[in-house]
């Protein structure tokens, strides 16, 4: 089943586009990783897709209900209400975490479930200790963010999303604001994700293991999809602006 | 007049300037919210209010407001002003007053919150009021507590001004009472009462500004 469909979808800001055209759609249990150099558009696609920013035109679905449509050449969003059922599909991971520092790891795990979602308190709270304990942060529950290295951070942002049981989840380059020390365990977690067949699009500069989790990547440039294949396929890839880009990382293949 | 009666007379003064400080915070706070809203609205007309509000309040003398506030009744529409208005002047003129400074705060402190707040609390599908409410209020308030302390530590010796429209609070009190019996004490005892009341006021702030330090 298709989780999510981009069509066409066309975005500028005052003036400069930023992304010209793109689709894209993700299968259930599909792991997709989107590369591409600087300010090719990756995070503002992530962005239209999660609804944090409307794009100018282009059709948006999850799960064939229609966020927005293209009519007469600009995207029409869904009503306000009918956009809060469809934001239940999916979860975002940013870059920079994003925690509430003012709650604790547990209530900002639980907070929005039970607030936002109204589900059992006390239900909510044994999952969370569940994801904790996945994550490996059994024993940071009562922590605040403050005081959590950036890694554990990111576990916590992580659980935090998969605690409201989305259908397929974001990755704003998830480990691009951790030290390189930190990065393997946040890569870890996904992995182990990727393996329960959890349905992911993660925008990331780690190539190796976007070559080792993903199912299909999607390499963009200056807001076209450049290529879009399997990993084997990308880094064997003939294309020039692809070869530019992957001989920068040192991992090409042929 | 022996010093027994003085300082009962003395202690009265101090009542209605504890009342007058603490009506004016209560009435305040939450009107310079509403007025920081008035002032980061998308609505121009809204806005502009605001903002006009704001620089009258914070532009003119407080004491000059305040008489406004009790006279003008009478000498814009003929409303004759009963005594009890008097306390009611006072504390709608400083909560006026202070709103504005306040409303500047709130702004300050809201418009400092990274955009990372409002989109996590976004994509966890929280309401705008629920995001507000639970996410971006309580950080803004650590963010401004120093700069609200400032303002009740003022606060506190601007309750004195009341004394231009002869309202009997501590100020009004001792100064009738050093007339009347010739002596610095009420004076004394003002200066004591302004100060222990200002450290207590500070201290409290300290104590809650610590509270708030569990996180940064
Ligand atoms: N809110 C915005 N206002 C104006 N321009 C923007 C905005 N967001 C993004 N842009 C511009 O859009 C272009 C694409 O940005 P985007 O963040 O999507 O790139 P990216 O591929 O994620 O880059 P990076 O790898 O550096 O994260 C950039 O030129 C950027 O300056
Ligand atoms: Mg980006």
């Amino acid at each position: 089943m298709k989780l999510l469909e981009m069509n066409h979808v066309k975005k500028s800001f005052d003036g400069n586009v930023v992304l010209k055209n793109i689709s894209l759609s993700v299968e259930e249990g599909e792991v997709v990783s989107i590369i591409g150099p600087s300010g090719s558009g990756k995070s503002t696609l992530l962005r239209c897709a999660t609804l944090l920013e409307t794009m100018d035109d282009g059709d948006l679905y999850y799960l064939n209900e229609a966020a927005a449509v293209s009519e007469g050449g600009r995207s029409v969003y869904a009503s306000g209400s009918k956009l809060k059922t469809i934001e239940r599909q999916f979860g975002l991971v940013f870059q920079n975490f994003n925690l509430f520092p003012h709650y604790s790891v547990l209530k900002n795990i639980t907070d929005a479930p039970i607030h936002v979602q109204k589900r059992e308190k006390k239900e909510v709270i044994e999952e969370a200790r569940v994801l904790l304990e996945k994550m490996g942060l059994s024993d940071r529950a009562d922590y605040y963010p403050c005081q959590l290295s950036g890694g554990q951070q990111q576990r916590v942002s992580i659980a935090r999303a998969l605690a409201m049981n989305p259908k397929i989840l974001f990755f704003d380059e998830p480990t691009s604001a951790l030290d390189p020390e930190l990065t393997g365990e946040i890569l870890k977690v996904i992995t182990d994700l990727a393996k329960e067949k959890m349905t992911m699009v993660i925008v990331t500069h780690e190539m190796n293991f976007a070559k080792e989790v993903s199912d299909r990547m999607i390499f963009m440039d200056k807001g076209v999809i450049v290529e879009e294949t399997t990993p084997e396929e990308l880094f064997a890839s003939t294309n020039q602006r692809t070869r530019e880009f992957l001989g920068k990382y040192h991992i090409l293949n042929g | 007049m022996n010093l027994q009666v003085m300082m009962q007379q003395l202690a009265g003064g101090m009542l209605t300037t504890v009342q007058i400080f603490v009506l004016t915070l209560l009435f305040s706070l939450p009107l310079g919210l509403c007025i920081s809203f008035g002032r980061m609205s998308g609505n121009i007309v809204l806005r502009g209010f605001a903002k006009l509000y704001i620089s009258i309040m914070r532009g003119t003398p407080l004491m000059l407001q305040l008489l406004v506030v009790y006279f003008g009744p009478y000498y814009i529409f003929g409303i004759g002003i009963t005594s009890a208005y008097r306390a009611y002047a006072v504390v709608i003129a400083f909560a006026i007053n202070y709103a504005a400074y306040f409303a500047e705060i709130y702004r300050g402190g809201i418009e400092s919150m990274p955009k990372g707040q409002y989109e996590a609390a976004k994509v966890l599908g929280y309401t705008k009021t629920q995001t507000f409410f639970k996410i971006i209020f309580p950080q803004v308030i650590k963010r401004i507590l120093p700069s609200v302390t400032n303002e009740v530590i003022t606060l506190v010796k601007d309750t004195s001004l009341a004394f231009s429209i002869a309202y009997a609070e501590m100020f009004t009190t001792a100064k009738a009472i050093a007339a009347s019996q010739k002596s610095m004490v009420p004076f004394i005892a003002a200066a004591i009462f302004y100060y222990v009341f200002n450290f207590i006021v500070a201290a409290l702030m300290e104590f809650w500004e610590k509270k708030m330090s569990y996180y940064s």
